[in-house]
């Protein structure tokens, strides 16, 4: 053999990824003492498929892990052993040893080796004490080492089809070549006519003889691909010859239905394969390469071409071009339009992803978190096809993660306190996700203990955000929970309460351009709501103009526009304007001021207030005009430039000139250095 | 015709062993300052700009290159020279710029009156600008060519446009 098995090694390694990750979400979705047959089966055949391919590459260690694994599988899969709690646990956690026994072969990074053993430890227990007669013959002859053999005969027919799968009976011999010396012996009785053979099928059998002090695993080895599409007999030379009648028992019949076999596992492997390409996405977040739905490709190329139709329909009416065709080449730049626009969209779809690949990863963590905290937790998700950019997806993963881990630990009571009061003692945390206009809302919801106002004042006051006196409203009490450094948790656990991480979420968020907020009751739960953008490269914004320039103003940062009313606008000492909004005082900004440039109109009167929320300060934009509403495409200032303060980006608008885009919390912290601190004051009040 | 074909890329690469670099030129306040043409992305005509609040006034503003947002600066403001309206020779010259330290390359226009020529300066025929103290900064200065009887300097744009250019953005923008 020459072939350099490293290049099917990444194969390898991807692959039994994707077979542990289906063996984990199975994993987590049986029952204890349940016998879901088909369940079960998918496991074992990612744990067999597993075994097999790193022996093959010669990862002794996981094969080993992975056969006992195995083993206690099938005895499950025969009904011959409860599935216990205990034992879904041993596997959930043989699934990481397996992983991490992967990326160390993978980094060449040390391994936890005592870990391992401990899972093996346990695994191998369990298949000490329920050690019922184990039929899976092929585990009790690697298990059976004869030390006096002094070689094997094999008898080894292939199916018909075995040739079919790539498997390559040459190959074998050679290998058994390698192994020892080899006699082999063909047997033809099954040769049709020459008109009737199929040459792809094959009619043959073999007897063969290897002699030499040879492990039966290596010669099991051999076969290790074909077991399922042949009939293979190993028997033993001995020195002494009464043994041989003992294993003639022991005759492997692997010859199962092969045809049913294969119709299961080809849908199985379609399912599989499109459920597991969904969790390594989730995975590995940070991927550059996208996987494109095939449907969505072919729609892109429809429009390419009819947008080519269109251009060669314009640029013929263009060629010779009188009046009376103006009505035609009105119609064609219409469709034009419409064509452009639905180009764009699917462009834009193309990096939309279902939001599962986000929610994928909390069944699991759910279910150690749940077991670790003692507590009776189940986890629904709804909307996961609710679809969302690539790039925002990404960046959430992290953020929800935390949000969920804090439902678990903070939100959800231990089953006692449950029950005294009066919930059933299953917690549940709801994950849920839907569009809302050009925004996606994901809500983690769970029935706990609420948040706990008194608490989380009291904390306040004692790290000095809040005075002790200070009246404060629900909605701000909340939004106190996203300071740094804040937790209100007694007891500080490894799985949160030490005070990082909520601050973290909601910057993280905002850097995406959307919003979280909580919403509680007391004893019944509560709610965490993200609002983000579908996409990072496209912006509902709202065209002002100030003197001569256009800005935009993300629509999401918009409250309302107003017109200001005189009687409505108070100066403090002469340098901070506040705008009376209903109950608010708000800090006017004049644009033109924070950017100096030149307005049309310095007179508060009748002027155009753009009320805005950045960062949580609200502020109103004094503008000349507002222009329209209207979707544009982000484009960085700092490829070629560097940031600005004030503004996020730029675009190019239709005219092809470019124009600045705001950075609504930019420009309210511009404004307040400018006058001096006292706006500040003026919001909180 | 061969052979004549094989004379002019002969002399071409003659040329460009012995000539050295080849500069674009441009006129600036009466005096003649050049570029290294392979960096030059493309010379275009004045056109409205968008004005970035809060920058230098040299800092004209941003324009769409084609969908790229390219910053645009005014090398007489930016040399503290005697402001002069634009006429329909006022060029911007597109330039690539690179950052010494990483592999991070911008592009940036210049605001110059005209542009002049292309010359093939040898690097042995530009002298290293003298001295001027601490009075004058001519860290962006390569060098002075003598060509034809006029004297060229050759930028360093990359120390131009890009750690000073930078620098004193930043100052300006935090006061």
């Amino acid at each position: 053999m020459t072939i350099d098995m490293e290049q099917f090694k990444v194969t390898f390694v991807e692959e039994s990824l994707e077979g542990l990750e289906i063996m984990e979400s199975v994993l987590l979705e049986l029952q204890p003492g349940e016998t879901n047959g088909e369940a079960i089966d998918d496991i074992f055949r990612a744990a067999h498929s597993i075994k097999g391919g790193s022996a093959t590459f010669g990862l002794e260690n996981i094969a080993n892990f992975t056969h006992v694994v195995e083993t206690l599988l099938d005895e499950v899969r025969n009904e011959e052993r409860e599935l216990t709690t205990e034992a879904i646990g041993l596997f959930l956690s043989s699934v990481d040893c397996i992983r991490e026994m992967l990326s160390a072969d993978q980094s060449d990074e040390p391994l936890d080796q005592s870990h391992i053993d401990e899972v093996k430890a346990g695994l191998d227990k369990l298949l000490g004490t329920a050690a019922t007669e184990s039929t899976d013959t092929t585990n009790e002859l690697v298990a059976t080492s004869e030390a006096n053999v002094e070689g094997w005969t094999i008898y080894f027919k292939p199916m018909p089809q075995m040739l079919q799968t790539g498997n390559d009976v040459v190959r074998m011999f050679r290998e058994l070549d390698s192994l020892g010396k080899i006699d082999v012996v063909v047997d033809t009785k099954a040769l049709p006519a020459l008109v009737d053979m199929d040459p792809e099928e094959s009619y043959l059998s073999w007897n063969i003889t290897i002699t030499g002090n040879i492990e039966k695993s290596k010669v099991v080895e051999v076969f290790e691909w074909v077991d399922d599409d042949c009939e293979l007999e190993i028997n033993p030379i001995l020195s002494d010859s009464k043994a041989q009648s003992k294993i003639d028992g022991a005759i492997i019949k692997i010859a199962e239905d092969v045809d049913e076999r294969r119709i299961d596992s080809d849908r199985r492997e379609k399912n599989d394969r499109r459920n597991s390409n969904d969790r390594r996405k989730a995975a590995t977040p940070e991927t550059s390469s996208i996987r494109v739905g095939i449907d969505k490709v072919d729609d892109l190329i429809n429009m390419v071409g009819e947008l080519v139709i269109i251009q060669s329909m314009l640029g013929q009416l263009g060629e010779d071009f009188d009046m009376s065709r103006v009505e035609r080449l009105k119609d064609g730049l219409g469709e034009l339009e419409r064509n452009t626009r639905e180009l764009q969209e699917s462009v834009m779809r193309i990096r939309m992803l279902p939001i599962s690949f986000a929610f994928n990863r909390f069944p699991r963590m759910v279910h150690d978190l749940s077991a670790k905290l003692n507590k009776k937790i189940e986890l629904t998700m709804s909307g996961e096809q609710t679809e969302l950019d690539k790039t925002v997806m990404e960046k959430i993963g992290d953020p929800l993660v935390h949000l969920v881990r804090n439902s678990i630990d903070h939100g959800i009571e231990s089953p006692e306190v449950r029950k005294a009061a009066g919930k059933p003692e299953t917690g549940t945390v709801n994950l849920n996700a839907y569009h809302q206009g050009g925004n996606i809302i994901i809500e983690i919801k769970d029935d706990g203990a609420g948040l706990n106002i008194e608490k989380i004042l009291s904390k306040a006051v004692e790290r000095g955000l809040v005075n002790a006196d200070e009246e404060i409203s629900e909605e701000k009490i909340y939004d106190l929970l996203f300071q740094a450094g804040f937790s209100t948790a007694d007891v500080v656990s490894d799985v949160s309460g030490r005070g990082v991480g909520m601050d973290v979420v909601k910057r993280n968020i905002q850097s995406l351009g959307g919003s979280v907020d909580v919403k509680s009751v007391r004893g019944e739960g509560s709610t965490f709501t993200i609002r983000l953008p579908l996409t990072l490269a496209i912006l509902d914004g709202q065209l002002v103009r100030v003197g001569k320039n256009t800005y935009i103003v993300p629509l999401i940062s918009i409250v309302e526009s107003i017109l200001v009313n005189q009687k409505n606008v108070s100066n403090i000492a002469g340098t901070a304007e506040l705008y009376q909004l209903r109950s608010e005082y708000l800090p006017i900004i004049r644009l033109y001021e924070t950017f100096n440039i030149e307005p049309d109109n310095r007179t508060l009167d009748n002027g155009l207030l753009v009320i805005v929320e950045g960062d949580g300060k609200k502020g109103g934009l004094l503008v000349d005009e507002l222009l329209g509403q209207q979707q544009v495409v982000i484009k960085s200032l700092e490829t070629n430039f560097r940031k600005v303060e004030g503004v996020s980006g730029a675009t190019i608008l239709g005219d092809g000139t470019v124009a600045l885009i705001a950075d609504v919390a930019g420009i309210v912290r511009l404004a307040s250095v400018g006058s001096g601190a006292s706006h500040g004051q003026g919001v909180a009040a | 015709m061969e052979a004549a074909a094989q004379n002019i890329a002969h002399d071409i690469q003659q040329g460009m062993e012995s000539d050295g670099d080849q500069y674009l030129t441009f006129m600036l306040a009466g005096e003649e300052y050049g570029v290294d043409i392979l960096r030059v992305q493309e010379i275009k005509g004045w056109d409205s700009v968008t004005p970035i609040p809060n920058t230098p006034e040299y800092i004209r503003g941003v324009i769409n290159l084609r969908g790229t947002i390219v910053p645009i600066i005014d090398l007489r403001r930016r040399f503290n020279l005697e402001i002069m309206e634009y006429g329909p020779v006022t060029v911007v010259i597109v330039l690539k710029v690179e950052d010494p330290e990483g592999e991070k390359s911008r592009v940036m226009g210049l605001v110059v009156d005209a542009v002049s020529d292309v010359y093939n300066v040898p690097e042995e025929s530009i002298k290293p600008a003298p001295d001027f103290g601490s009075v004058v900064d001519v860290d962006f200065v390569h060098g002075l060519a003598t060509l034809e009887n006029a004297m060229v300097i050759v930028l360093n744009i990359d120390r131009l446009l890009n750690a000073e250019e930078m620098s004193a953005v930043d100052k300006a923008a935090t006061p």
